[in-house]
């Protein structure tokens, strides 16, 4: 009746996945109650459930993410200590549930704190970028966002249920086979990827069809925003990339459920194959999560330091290079495992090659400040720690890329310093500024400034005193994923990491602290204008929060920086712009497809990992009938009468006009 | 800075949409080339006329060919202007696949030839 | 910062989604970039199939197994699926429904032989003794034919309910758009199959 569930699956004898999810049960519990008692369950439902709004979707991504931010931290700063304490002692993490936290770190923060935080940025900031009402298609939008929530779900029922992969965050074959790991943790780790990835790519289809044929009048592909460029290159991989992924695990979990032979040892499987489609896929995604970061700095320097992007084609070019070498390069992952010197070489020389382009981009930034008028806010700060750290690990990752280097490197700290200062340096970092940014805009009141400022240098101090000492520790010898180790010339190095790791949870408690000091001073930081950095595009035009509509008319664009051309002109000519003419608008309507969908994909992902075959069934019936129901509505859109336009755009207007009033007075 | 890039939109088609004047015409024209092509594959697959190893390869030849007739007649991707958007994404897609093939060929040669294939290893050990 | 009201001074008096292409155009756009990726997906399962298809494990290889007159009428099916799916398209364009639901009736026809023809050929190779657990060989020509199969058999659900559509909702514009993508589809589906007969049956029985 329930397949391989039984209550032997709950860990009640280990106290520390207990205790932790019994306060998550806790929070969750009390959330809820809190919900219900105050009455909001319907706002919830109406307003973010089932909205399909592509800001509304935005947001609950980047919140997805910070959440899953704190649960992959939480494991972070466990293999800290336990490394800490494991010299020439056990610690306090036993070797099979060390082995799933590294596990869970590694997917947590690729899958679900960084994907969602990135695919989250650009939902929100691009079409109001591209100066248009919403994505090309706003319910499937709200599916991929279910199904990536519905993966971490699963993700997170396994801390309770069962367990989590033991076999990293790639689980590579023999070990990830139904021989050497018989459990449901690696079937755990499939289905929550499959289930998140498929909704990945339906957002990817969504956002590269959105950049390429929904604009505002006027607004060509050369004046559009960086960001809506590297949007496009990002998705464009997603597109390319994610099947490569699908079909990757499809075939590992046909290995499992049917004994099937693609990896196995027996019958002619070649474990390598995994290997290699694995990295064709693992390459673009690291390029899918750096290049919405890199079109994040683009935004924030040249909007702080007053001055349009320095060498805008050129960045575009190498934005685009980028997207097509990123598929160019993926044997660098695996140089060791027995690929000629012609094989080596050429996949190195590619890697090398793709450095290229980024530095074309660092140059950039750096030519936009220069004689800009530089404000350094939380936001800025954040690109500029991104500047010098990336270029630190881009160097290593120069290094790691020449074979014979790799050689010695290969599957030591080293690497594990490498990405972590490329990833958190150059992704996270990014999505902090794009936060700090673009907060403003999502809910009409800015972040605190000092308290940013503060979890900035947490952050960026506590990396490098994390992070610094592995790379020492590769050079010296000491591979990644060690439970315990004897060496004692690695203690003082993992003691410092575990120091600089208790900095940057300074840093994430500074980040929870600003975001609440804000929430609660936020008369005092409103933003009425709608442009609070004196912004260049057009998202700064419309209100903050911006109406479900976006733009009660669409803007007519005749150059790149559209915004701030438009101020320039107001500034030469100050005469109160007239009113334009309104029009009634068409909004798709709210839809709980997406959560159903989910709700399903979540049902069937879990039966299927504990071999609930009728449950499974029974979750997928359920979501063909829901996608037949959906295919049957008569409308998806309704009308905002003129009258309300006007009206809230009256509003708007006015407000501005009061807070800009209140300016100059000031000065 | 870039007032030659036509405002798009405008002069675009969707995918699968054929121009006004093509209809059952074009249909008939891709079904006799496909069936064509399609014939001659199935007969050069069978045959001892042609010489053995260059099969193959002339099988991978027509099936080229017979894709793109079906990309032309059957899905109107055409090289006209208002197509470009479709070309464009065609083109990347293809430059994956062949990236992804002909690269996982090359290094899998290259794996299986430098370290033995497990199944053989495990007979050894045996 | 006098900058009041300079954001709506560039506000053309344009309607709404003035300059925007049509939603037949975005909604094709969009399916045609799905079908792309999903061709991706068969080039990881084809190159699968091309490391994998040495690696018999000492069972049958291609050449013992496939069955080209099988293959053959497998493909002609397929082949003039294509073209009745076409007629269908310009059926629908014509919103004459003879044609469209003749046309598609015939498409699901074709499609139902073809998948049932695939079934019969996997029974026989599976009673063989030449199941996809028999060796790697095997195990990348079923998944790969099978995934194949797999997207005609949900093709063909995805064809009753486009006709039920129709036939209750008429030629509405959504309708007409679905029909488009679900044509697209079907192209697609027919296009991988000509990669698969020639890479997987005919240089595979060649061989």
């Amino acid at each position: 009746m329930l397949g391989k569930l039984s209550w032997a699956a709950v860990p009640f004898d280990q106290p520390i996945p207990m205790a932790a999810s019994a306060v998550v049960g806790c929070l969750i519990l009390g959330v809820l109650i809190w919900v219900v008692v105050k009455g909001r369950l319907p706002y919830l439902w109406n307003e973010w459930i089932t909205s399909v709004d592509h800001k509304r979707i935005g947001v609950m991504y980047c919140l997805l993410a910070m959440v899953m931010l704190l649960r992959g931290f939480t494991d972070a700063i466990m293999m800290r200590s336990q490394q800490a304490l494991a010299f020439q002692a056990p610690g306090y993490l036993p070797p099979e549930h060390y082995d799933q936290i590294f596990s869970a770190h590694g997917t947590l923060m690729i899958f679900f704190v960084a994907m969602p935080f990135v695919i989250g940025l650009m939902n929100f900031a691009v079409p109001l970028q591209l100066g248009i009402r919403d994505v090309a298609f706003p319910t499937l939008n709200s599916v991929g966002f279910w199904l990536t929530a519905s993966g971490a779900l699963l993700v997170n029922i396994s801390l309770v249920i069962g367990e989590f992969s033991r076999a990293t965050w790639l689980p590579y074959p023999p070990l990830s086979e139904l021989a050497y790991s018989p459990g449901v943790g690696v079937d755990y780790y499939c289905w929550a990827i499959q289930i998140s990835g498929i909704g990945t790519l339906i957002s990817g289809v969504n956002l590269v069809t959105t950049v390429l044929k929904m604009h505002a009048p006027g607004m060509t592909y050369m004046r559009m925003p960086m960001f809506c460029w590297t949007t496009l290159a990002a998705n464009l991989l997603i597109v390319a990339a994610f099947p490569i992924l699908t079909a990757t695990l499809a075939m590992l979990l046909l290995d499992r459920y049917l004994g099937f032979h693609f990896f196995t040892n027996e019958a002619g499987g070649n474990m390598m194959m995994f290997v290699n489609l694995i990295w064709a896929w693992g390459h673009p995604e690291v390029y899918i999560l750096i290049l919405p970061a890199f079109g994040i700095y683009s935004e924030v320097i040249s909007t702080f330091s007053g001055k349009p992007l320095f060498g805008y084609r050129s960045m575009v070019i190498a934005t685009m290079a980028i997207c097509i070498l990123a598929f160019m390069v993926w044997l660098h992952h695996f140089f060791t495992m027995g690929a000629g010197a012609d094989v080596n070489g050429f996949f190195g020389i590619m890697t090398t090659i793709i450095a290229v382009p980024t530095g074309v981009k660092i140059f950039n930034w750096l030519f936009t400040m220069f004689a800009g008028r530089v404000v350094f806010s939380t936001a800025l700060l954040w690109s500029l720690g991104f500047m010098i750290t990336f270029v630190v690990g881009g160097m290593t990752g120069v290094l790691l890329a020449v074979p014979p280097a790799d050689f010695v490197l290969h599957n030591s700290l080293f690497l594990v310093a490498h990405f972590h200062n490329v990833l958190i340096g150059g992704v996270l970092f990014g999505c902090f500024a794009g936060y700090n940014y673009w907060f403003p805009k999502a809910f009409g009141f800015r972040l605190h400034e000092g308290l940013g400022k503060a979890a900035f240098w947490c952050w960026t101090i506590g990396f490098y005193v994390a992070f610094m000492p592995l790379y020492v520790l590769g050079l010296e010898g000491m591979t990644r994923r060690m439970q315990h180790y004897d060496v004692p010339a690695w203690r003082p190095w993992l003691l410092i990491a575990a120091l600089g790791a208790v900095i940057i949870l300074v840093g994430i408690i500074l980040q929870i602290v600003q975001l609440v000091a804000s929430i609660r001073h936020r008369e005092d930081l409103r933003d009425d204008t709608g442009d609070p950095w004196n912004g260049r595009s057009l998202e700064w035009a419309t209100a903050s929060p911006p109406p479900v509509f976006n733009f009660a008319v669409l803007p007519s664009v005749s150059g790149s920086d559209t915004y701030w051309d438009l101020k320039q002109r107001a500034i030469q000519q100050p005469a109160p712009s007239p009113e334009p003419d309104y029009n009634s608008v068409e909004m798709p309507r709210n839809s709980p497809t997406g959560f159903i969908c989910a709700f399903f994909a979540t049902m069937m992902g879990f039966a299927l990992i504990w071999h609930i075959w009728w449950m499974a069934g029974v979750a997928i019936a359920g979501a063909f009938a829901t996608f037949v129901v959906f295919a049957w509505r008569d409308r998806d859109d309704y009308i905002i009468p003129v009258e309300t336009v006007a009206r809230i755009d009256r509003e708007n207007r006015a407000s501005r006009t009061r807070a800009l009033g209140r300016l100059g007075t000031a000065q | 800075m870039s007032d030659e890039t036509p405002e798009f939109g405008t002069s675009d088609v969707a995918p699968g949409d054929e121009g006004s004047e093509a209809g059952i015409a074009t249909y008939l024209v891709g079904l006799g080339l496909a069936l064509l092509l399609t014939g001659v594959s199935f007969f050069i697959a069978k045959t001892h006329l042609v010489w053995g190893p260059s099969i193959p390869v002339a099988l991978i030849v027509l099936a080229i060919a017979q894709m793109g007739v079906h990309l032309v007649f059957f899905l109107h991707i055409t090289t006209g202007p208002d197509n470009a958007n479709n070309v464009m994404a065609l083109a990347f897609g293809v430059l994956i696949v062949l990236l992804l093939l002909t690269g996982s060929l090359w290094i899998m040669f290259h794996l299986n030839h430098n370290m033995m294939p497990m199944d053989q290893l495990m007979r050894m050990q045996r | 910062m006098s900058a009041t009201h300079a954001d709506h001074q560039g506000h053309a008096a344009r309607s709404p989604g003035g300059g925007m292409p049509s939603k037949r155009i975005i909604v094709g756009y969009g399916f045609w970039i799905f079908l792309l990726s999903d061709i991706i997906m068969f080039s990881a399962f084809f190159a699968s199939y091309a490391v994998l298809s040495d690696a018999t494990a000492g069972g049958p290889t291609g050449q013992q197994l496939f069955d080209l007159t099988n293959v053959g009428i497998e493909t002609m099916c397929l082949l003039l699926s294509s073209f009745t799916c076409g007629l269908a398209s310009i059926g629908a364009q014509r919103k004459n429904s003879a044609i469209f639901q003749t046309a598609m009736a015939a498409t699901f026809v074709l499609g139902a032989v073809f998948v049932s023809l695939e079934i019969r050929e996997f029974a026989g190779l599976a009673a063989q003794g030449a199941g996809p657990t028999r060796s790697a060989f095997l195990t990348a020509f079923f998944t790969l034919v099978g995934c194949h199969g797999l997207h005609v058999t949900g093709g063909l659900m995805w064809l009753l309910t486009m006709m039920a559509q129709v036939l209750a909702k008429g030629y509405r514009p959504d309708i007409l758009r679905r029909v488009m993508c679900f044509s697209l589809f079907w192209h697609a589906l027919d296009i991988i199959w000509v990669a698969l007969f020639s890479v997987v049956y005919l240089i595979g029985a060649g061989q």
